[in-house]
């Protein structure tokens, strides 16, 4: 955290200067483990083994918040007997079809819901990362659940949790992560012991967790660990992800993402979904609990926003203009359609895959069979130049003269040099002003955008053909000032905050919402935003001048709340659970909910309200059920649907690993994403032959001193100056074994590429026995590239693609690999250098080892 | 010609020495290494503000070190510093920041800041056995010109490019300065630097344009942690005496202050630091003493060394014959 | 100064030294005084020290009483050139001369007085060649004459210059009266310049000792361990070697029969350069080993022979032109070389840590027993 967020690490320091202990669980020996009170160093890819010990920790020694947890969680909730767990199936949970690799979720519901799953087979669910879909919208669950309230029911969720985590003892933290035991305990011991009535514990995340085939299970245990300490919905509590760039956080709430639409409405599927009402139903699912009951009012005030008055209910809103999925359009998939030949253009706006990317090689590549490139950026990045100084040109993979991409290059004006909203971790967006002009031709991207409309639409306005009436249709009508008709961004912010049509007044949250066409907003959670047509984002009132929740600081998404589900903060009757965690509860006399912040409930819903039978929608939530986009109300330690690779998070290994997996006989994720494509390949992990031809861990992550691929620090003095090289951390025993020196060269090879680095060798990293055996990692770097004031090899060529089910993303923080001492050879004798690994690895480029782990693997190279 | 006896040596008040009347308080930064966390970001910060041009791009092998010292072009440095601590978990004692309480053990036969590549990292091969994994300290401090009671780069500057603020630090102004270079030479820190395609010397400012603007100077306005605090003096060197006790308390007993004490060789430092080891792991000299306390007796030598010459001279010339 | 090129290099290269080095580097506790605190670290330390050096592989200095950072310098080495080193000569040669000078003028030995004078203006305008040369910015070389400031020996420098410059100069220019035609106005100026010449002549031998020892303390006044602990002699030597060079001048110049004073000046000179030379590299314990390493300790080893040389040859070789030039000669060149020796030696202390780190941390472990505090380094006393 240090590392890549040095400003908000300050209040971590803050909390250690008041005494707070800090513990650093991390490969490599950072900034944050320099100033914590234990660093406790891990096996890179092992967390849920680490988190899955301290939830027996919990259960075992009754350490959970038994109170919280009875009234709040599902742990009181039993499972349906068709249910089995990857402890009885070595690894697999019940449903799993090795046809596709991918589980049938009905034997994971509740008891006497089987049927009514609604996600049915994830297959699909997989390519279109629709699993997130059912994470953000509260999966179907309808009517009541049987419970067993003394929790002694063999098939409640907390006994199932009890038997699925029994195996992830202290020793077998020990033998998967390399963590000895009493650091684990040490470290168990202090989280349980900072939680309970009186205390709470937040869990901070970023991408050293996400990066990962399991990257969502990871998270999933962190949060079964927050709800069993009673930690979400309080003060102090909660699972937080340190977000990426200054508005990664916005642009998944208005997503760049392709399978979302904003507010987290799914972007509808083709044979899914092929009338609005199907679509708003598998939204809402008719019947269903909670506030998603009302998605088609956020719906159709979307497209009411998009196609104003082409919309109408008459028309479903001119939902037939909405884009369709028609499979997985992931980055990654569109990669491997560019080097086929299937994608003819590319839009590349604030992104630099050349270097950022897994695969660097393949990224190249695919942008190099184009026939047009639009690059935007600040500088001249490598996903710009690729086809005149990338690697391939030396090793003749691109030969610029014959390269078809043309590339168009479009100076885009900086943060500092436009208006607008930055939304962060904790959902706040805060506004913005113009700091400076933008030079030269340098424009924003609203600019950009909006004149590119204009400009499509001049050229189609003549035409008669159906399919252009989405894009002639469309409001399109910012007012624009200033010398380049710059569009205003405050007009934007009023549209996304939603008004109503007839008056144009903006509403003032999404309670006004209507589903007859009678209001238009651009994302309905951050409808509010501009509530008394006034920019609740841009309010700057002091800290010192309000309450510490400080809410008239900037405007937090939904409705201003700073901590979500907070009715939770409250006992079931609805007092604090003590004073010194006070934040929202229940005035009797005013019969209303109160407290610092604004309540995460109906505002008169009485605790002890009980839903009649049948009730569903909001109605359908009871006064003690703090969890309200829950079908069921409550905080799932047992995610009976949602997570497409299971329930329960389940440790397997890395897609590419040393080490067999000491749980299970499958060895990693049985329903991660796999590409099988001859510019993708996957180094062989036991029980596979050959993967002591890759010996070596290494992992990738950041430096403070740059950020992300480069553009924006290795071309500033200032900071290239700070690190001025590629370079690969090793430890001193590693760089003994291999003949490595300080401040010498290295190269890394890797079933795709081979590239070098200076060497540091630093008693930081540590060789860690795992399972019997030492295990070397090293750790690189990823922000260097081949543009800018300094330059090096990327450390993401020597990734392949592999990705998590649930949100695709890849598995770029842990890869098998050689080191070997001196530089990497050049021109095609990179290439045969690369080639000779593949063979001895047994490595046929486009196949990979199958899902399912079979013990003769060794033998027959699957594809998959 | 000298106001106060202490103009040369011991305690003393700078800016009214150098002839302020009714200065500011004098303003000064506490650098508490013990919260750095090597972001940085006062570097570039005062690179930024202060417009100093790069510093050179290349990798020193120095841990995260890449500026290797406060040079004309670096006038903020931070220093990493990586020591090695005995380990086996849990079997000895240690405190907040994993290094073990027993003053002995902290200094391992083989660890402590060496001259090898990495500080204390073990030639290849050797030392960090894997069974007994090696717990470590990583050290960072922010460096900066300590803006000294008694300066001795104002001392000797010969042009009176070098001058005493109101604010009581040390600022060279760079359109008087001819590139002597004395300055460099006296200084006992080692901080201020002739810039080689400049020729004129050049170092921390404590952004006086800052300072005079009533802001916070831009490296402390930077540090995330509050590493970095600026303010009066006085204020200061409470505010450290108080940290230093919170951490001997919490079991940090190698925490101790350095430059703050008025008593010391420079009369202590506009610029004072907490640090956790002994200054030299630092890079800093750990008895500095202004070169002029000696000046007086210098002249004098100096002086003798001219009678005896010119007595020479006398008795060569009429002490013989031929 | 900012280190020529990446520090990267710099950095390198030492460890190479270093590499290279390996054992046969001295010592760090050699020379060290024994000082009260040597014996409890100290000696724990010294044991451990043993067999390790010489060790080969172990990429490391031998194990020292001190740590520092990256075995980078603590201090800034000073960024004078050579040509700072030839100033501190030019001008003792000047400062001799100009004493020589007055001399003979007041004694009646024209020889000395003449070869005195040209040489002295030669010499002065050397130097404030090497002055301007070796600035940062030259052009900017009058600044130093805004302020006139006692704590800046440079400072103090550049006004006794001021004032022996000119002196020196309407000296040498005297010299030139002989030549004049004998009538007119610049028959006139042939009459007036003797006395001018003689005045100007005595003016600048008053300002010359001055000139001569300045330096020591231009040296001594800064943070350069070797030159700073050597303030009580630099000046010596500094006098020493300005009497004996200017005694060479007059060896050189005149015929022996007037060379007597000459002589003797040479002999007190070489006392004092070779009194001086001595204490540096003796007294000073740790300080003292730059002046007898690498290449100051052979500058200042040849200089001692060539002064030795030189005023053996004067004495000896009273009769002999050809002795005498010779011996003048040597002094000359002996003076050169124990100016360079003498800056080096100081350059050499600043660039490394070990000089600025150990008798620095000695002061405190001698000041922390004085006290009787205890050795836990973490409570710096006071001083
Ligand atoms: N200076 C700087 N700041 C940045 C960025 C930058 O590039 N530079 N990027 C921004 C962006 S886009 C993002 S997304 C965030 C990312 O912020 P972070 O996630 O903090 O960034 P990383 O350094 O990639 O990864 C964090 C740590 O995860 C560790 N790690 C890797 N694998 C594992 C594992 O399996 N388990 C555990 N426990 N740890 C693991 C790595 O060693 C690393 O130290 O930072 C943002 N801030
Ligand atoms: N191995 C490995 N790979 C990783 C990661 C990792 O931890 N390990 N981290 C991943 C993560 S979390 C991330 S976020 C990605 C980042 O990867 P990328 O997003 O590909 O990399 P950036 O360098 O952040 O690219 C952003 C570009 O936007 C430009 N830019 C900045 N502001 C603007 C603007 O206003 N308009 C426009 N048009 N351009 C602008 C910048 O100059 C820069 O070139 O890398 C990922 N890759
Ligand atoms: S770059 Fe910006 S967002 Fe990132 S830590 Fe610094 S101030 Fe925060
Ligand atoms: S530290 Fe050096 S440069 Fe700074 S004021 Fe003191 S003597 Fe001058
Ligand atoms: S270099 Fe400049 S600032 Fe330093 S002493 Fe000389 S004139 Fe003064
Ligand atoms: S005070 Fe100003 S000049 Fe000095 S280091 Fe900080 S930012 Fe730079
Ligand atoms: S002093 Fe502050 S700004 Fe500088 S590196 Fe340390 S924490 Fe960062
Ligand atoms: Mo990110």
């Amino acid at each position: 955290m240090a590392e890549a967020h040095p400003v908000g690490f300050q209040w971590v320091m803050e909390a250690k200067r008041k005494g707070a202990k800090v513990f650093h669980v991390d490969p490599r020996f950072t900034r944050t483990s320099a100033v914590a009170d234990e660093y406790v160093p891990i096996r890179a890819g092992t967390d849920i083994a680490l988190l899955g010990g301290v939830v027996r920790y919990i259960l075992d020694n009754e350490l959970d918040f038994r109170e919280y947890v009875l009234a709040y969680t599902n742990a009181a909730t039993i499972v349906s007997e068709e249910f089995s767990d990857t402890e009885d199936g070595d690894g697999f949970f019940s449903g799993f079809d090795p046809e596709t690799g991918t589980y049938v979720q009905d034997s994971w519901q509740y008891e006497g819901h089987e049927g009514s799953s609604g996600s049915g087979h994830t297959a699909q669910e997989r390519d279109s990362a629709a699993g997130l879909t059912h994470e953000s919208h509260g999966a179907p669950v309808g009517g009541q659940t049987r419970r067993d309230e003394t929790l002694q029911h063999p098939r409640c969720v907390y006994q199932i949790l009890k038997r699925h985590f029994s195996r992830y003892t202290p020793e077998m933290v020990e033998r998967v992560c390399g963590i000895s035991q009493a650091q684990f305990l040490e470290l168990a011991r202090a989280w349980t012991a900072n939680s309970g009535r009186n205390r709470t514990g937040m869990l901070i995340y970023s991408v050293g967790w996400t990066q990962h085939s399991v990257g969502v299970q990871y998270i999933r245990t962190g949060a079964i660990i927050q709800l069993l300490l009673g930690n979400m919905g309080r003060p102090g509590g909660g699972v937080m992800a340190l977000r990426g760039h200054a508005s990664i956080q916005g642009s998944t709430d208005i997503p760049t993402l392709f399978n979302l639409l904003p507010g987290y409405l799914p972007m509808p599927h083709h044979a899914e979904h092929p009338s609005f009402d199907e679509w708003v139903d598998s939204i809402r699912h008719p019947g269903q609990k909670g506030f998603w009951g009302n998605a088609r009012s956020f719906a159709a005030s979307l497209l009411k926003a998009y196609w104003g008055d082409a919309a109408t209910p008459e028309n479903d809103f001119c939902y037939g203009y909405l884009p369709r999925l028609t499979g997985d359009h992931g980055t990654y998939q569109q990669v491997l359609n560019m080097i086929d030949g299937k994608i003819k253009g590319y839009f590349l706006l604030g992104q630099n895959p050349a270097v950022g990317s897994a695969h660097g090689r393949a990224q190249r590549l695919g942008m190099a069979n184009l026939d047009w490139l639009v690059v935007r950026d600040l500088f001249m990045i490598e996903s710009a130049t690729f086809w005149q100084n990338g690697p391939e040109v030396t090793t003749g993979e691109i030969v610029p003269e014959e390269c078809r991409t043309e590339v168009f290059f479009l100076p885009a004006a900086s943060h500092v040099e436009k208006e607008g909203t930055f939304t962060q971790t904790q959902r706040l967006l805060q506004w913005r002003e113009k700091a400076v002009e933008p030079p030269g031709d340098a424009r924003s991207e609203l600019w950009f955008f909006y004149h590119l409309g204009h400009k499509l639409r001049e050229k189609l306005a003549d035409s008669p053909l159906p399919r252009d009436r989405a894009l002639l249709d469309l409001t399109w009508d910012y007012p624009t000032h200033g010398p380049h008709a710059e569009p205003s961004a405050e007009a934007v912010l009023r549209e996304i905050n939603g008004y109503d049509v007839a008056t144009g007044r903006p509403l003032s949250g999404f309670a006004e919402a209507r589903a007859d066409g009678s209001t238009a907003i651009g994302c309905w959670i951050y409808s509010g935003v501009y509530a008394d047509g006034v920019n609740q984002a841009a309010r700057r009132r002091s800290r010192h001048e309000q309450d510490w929740v400080a809410a008239e600081w900037g405007w937090a998404w939904p409705a201003n709340r700073r901590i979500l589900y907070n009715r939770a903060s409250a006992d079931p009757d609805g007092n604090p659970w003590s004073e010194r965690k006070r934040y929202v509860w229940w005035d009797a006399e005013k019969s209303e909910w109160t407290g610092y912040d604004v309540p995460d409930f109906e505002k008169t819903k009485p605790p002890s309200y009980r839903p009649p039978a049948g009730a569903s929608g909001p109605e359908g939530i009871a006064g003690d059920d703090p969890f309200v986009m829950q079908g069921d109300g409550k905080g799932w330690l047992y995610a009976p649907s949602g997570v497409l690779d299971g329930p329960l998070p389940t440790h397997y290994e890395p897609v590419e690993s040393p080490v067999r997996n000491p749980l299970y006989g499958q060895q990693a994720n049985p329903t991660r994403k796999m590409y099988a494509h001859p510019v993708n390949s996957v180094n062989p992990s036991p029980p596979q032959e050959h993967a002591q031809v890759f010996p070596y861990v290494f992992t990738v992550s950041r430096l403070t001193e740059h950020h992300t691929a480069g553009a924006m620090s290795r071309t500033v003095s200032p900071l290239a100056e700070l690190q001025p090289e590629m370079f690969v951390e090793v430890s001193p025993a590693l760089a003994g074994e291999v003949g490595l020196t300080h401040l010498g060269w290295a190269h890394l090879v890797s079933g795709r590429a081979v590239i070098e680095a200076k060497v540091l060798v630093t008693d930081r990293l540590t060789p860690l026995r795992v399972d019997g055996r030492i295990i070397h990692q090293v750790w690189l770097p990823y922000h260097f590239g081949f543009e800018g004031l300094v330059t090096g090899d990327s450390a993401n060529d020597l990734f392949g693609i592999s990705l998590d089910p649930n949100v695709l993303i890849q598995e770029s923080k842990v890869g098998t690999c050689d080191v070997r001492p001196g530089r990497r050879p050049i021109g095609p004798a990179l290439l045969e250098l690369v080639a000779d690994y593949q063979r001895r690895a047994g490595i046929v480029p486009g196949q990979h080892a199958p899902a399912v782990t079979t013990d003769d693997e060794g033998k027959e190279h699957g594809a998959s | 010609m000298l106001p106060d006896p202490n103009s040369l040596y011991g305690p003393l008040d700078p800016a009214p020495d150098a002839g302020y009347e009714n200065a500011p308080p004098r303003m000064g930064f506490f650098t508490d290494t013990s919260v750095c966390i090597g972001c940085k970001a006062c570097e570039v910060a005062c690179k930024e503000w202060n417009g100093v041009p790069e510093s050179g791009l290349d990798l020193l092998g120095m841990s995260y070190d890449n500026t290797g010292a406060l040079t004309a072009n670096s006038w903020r440095h931070v220093a990493f510093i990586e020591q090695p601590r005995p380990a086996g978990h849990g079997a000895a004692p240690a405190d907040v920041l994993g290094a073990p309480v027993d003053a002995d053990a902290a200094r391992p036969v083989d660890g402590g800041p060496q001259f090898l590549g990495m500080p204390g990292a073990q030639p290849p091969g050797r030392g960090t056995g894997v069974e007994e994994r090696t717990d470590f300290r990583w050290l960072m401090m922010s460096d900066v010109c300590k803006h000294c009671t008694h300066a001795a780069c104002l001392d000797v500057c010969p042009t009176g490019s070098l001058f005493r603020t109101e604010f009581g630090t040390v600022v060279v102004q760079e359109d008087i300065c001819n590139g002597c270079g004395y300055c460099i030479s006296a200084c006992p820190y080692g901080v201020i630097d002739q810039r080689k395609d400049d020729g004129r010397a050049w170092k921390c400012t404590l952004c006086y344009d800052r300072l005079g603007a009533g802001m916070t100077p831009a490296c402390a306005q930077a540090c995330p942690t509050e590493s970095i605090q600026y303010g009066p003096l006085d204020e200061l060197r409470e505010r450290a005496a108080a940290r230093v006790a919170t951490l001997h308390e919490r079991g940090v007993p190698e925490a101790r202050l350095y430059g703050h004490d008025p008593n010391d060789g420079v009369g202590g430092d506009g610029a004072f630091f907490l640090l956790l080891d002994e200054p030299e792991v630092y890079g800093l000299p750990p008895d500095p003493v202004v070169t002029t306390r000696d000046l007086p007796k210098m002249w004098k030598r100096a002086g003798l060394a001219a009678l005896a010459m010119a007595a020479a001279t006398v008795a060569a010339f009429v002490g013989g014959s031929s | 100064m900012t280190p020529p090129g990446p520090v990267g290099d710099r950095f390198r290269r030492f460890r190479e030294r270093l590499a290279a080095e390996g054992g046969d580097r001295p010592p760090v506790s050699d020379d060290r005084p024994s000082t009260a605190s040597g014996s409890t670290e100290a000696g724990g330390r010294t044991g451990r020290r043993g067999g390790r050096r010489g060790g080969g592989e172990e990429l490391r200095v031998p194990e020292a009483e001190f740590t520092s950072y990256y075995g980078r310098p603590v201090l800034k080495g000073p960024v004078w050139k050579w040509d700072i080193a030839a100033y501190l000569f030019t001008g003792g040669l000047a400062a001799g001369s100009s004493l020589l000078a007055a001399g003979g003028q007041l004694t009646g030995r024209p020889a000395l007085r003449r070869a005195g004078r040209v040489t002295a203006l030669a010499a002065v305008s050397a130097s404030a060649v090497f002055l301007i040369r070796d600035l940062g910015r030259p052009a900017r070389f009058h600044h130093m004459l805004r302020v006139a400031k006692p704590t800046s020996p440079m400072s103090m420098g550049t006004w006794i210059l001021t004032a022996y410059g000119p002196a020196a100069g309407v000296a040498a220019i005297a010299e030139a009266a002989g030549l004049l035609p004998r009538h007119g106005l610049l028959g006139l100026a042939g009459r007036a310049l003797p006395p001018i010449g003689h005045a100007a002549g005595l003016l600048a031998a008053g300002t010359a000792p001055a000139l001569a020892t300045y330096t020591g303390v231009l040296l001594a006044d800064t943070a350069v361990p070797s030159w700073h602990e050597a303030y009580p002699e630099l000046p010596v030597i500094f006098a020493g070697s300005a009497l004996a060079s200017g005694a060479g001048v007059g060896l050189l110049a005149a015929p022996p029969a007037q060379a007597g004073p000459a002589r003797r000046m040479a002999v007190a000179g070489a006392a004092l350069e070779l009194y001086g030379a001595h204490r540096v590299e003796t007294r000073l314990g740790l300080l003292s080993e730059p002046y007898r390493l690498g290449r100051p300790g052979r500058l200042l080893r040849a200089g001692r022979l060539l002064t030795a040389g030189g005023v053996a040859g004067a004495l000896l070789g009273r009769r002999s032109r050809v002795v005498g030039a010779l011996s003048g000669t040597a002094l000359l060149a002996a003076s050169v070389l124990t100016r360079f020796g003498i800056f080096y030696g100081g350059v050499a202390s600043a660039r490394d840590p070990r000089y600025t780190v150990v008798p620095q941390r000695e002061r405190v472990e001698a000041r922390r027993a004085g006290m009787d505090l205890p050795a836990d380094r973490a409570v710096p006393p006071a001083v």
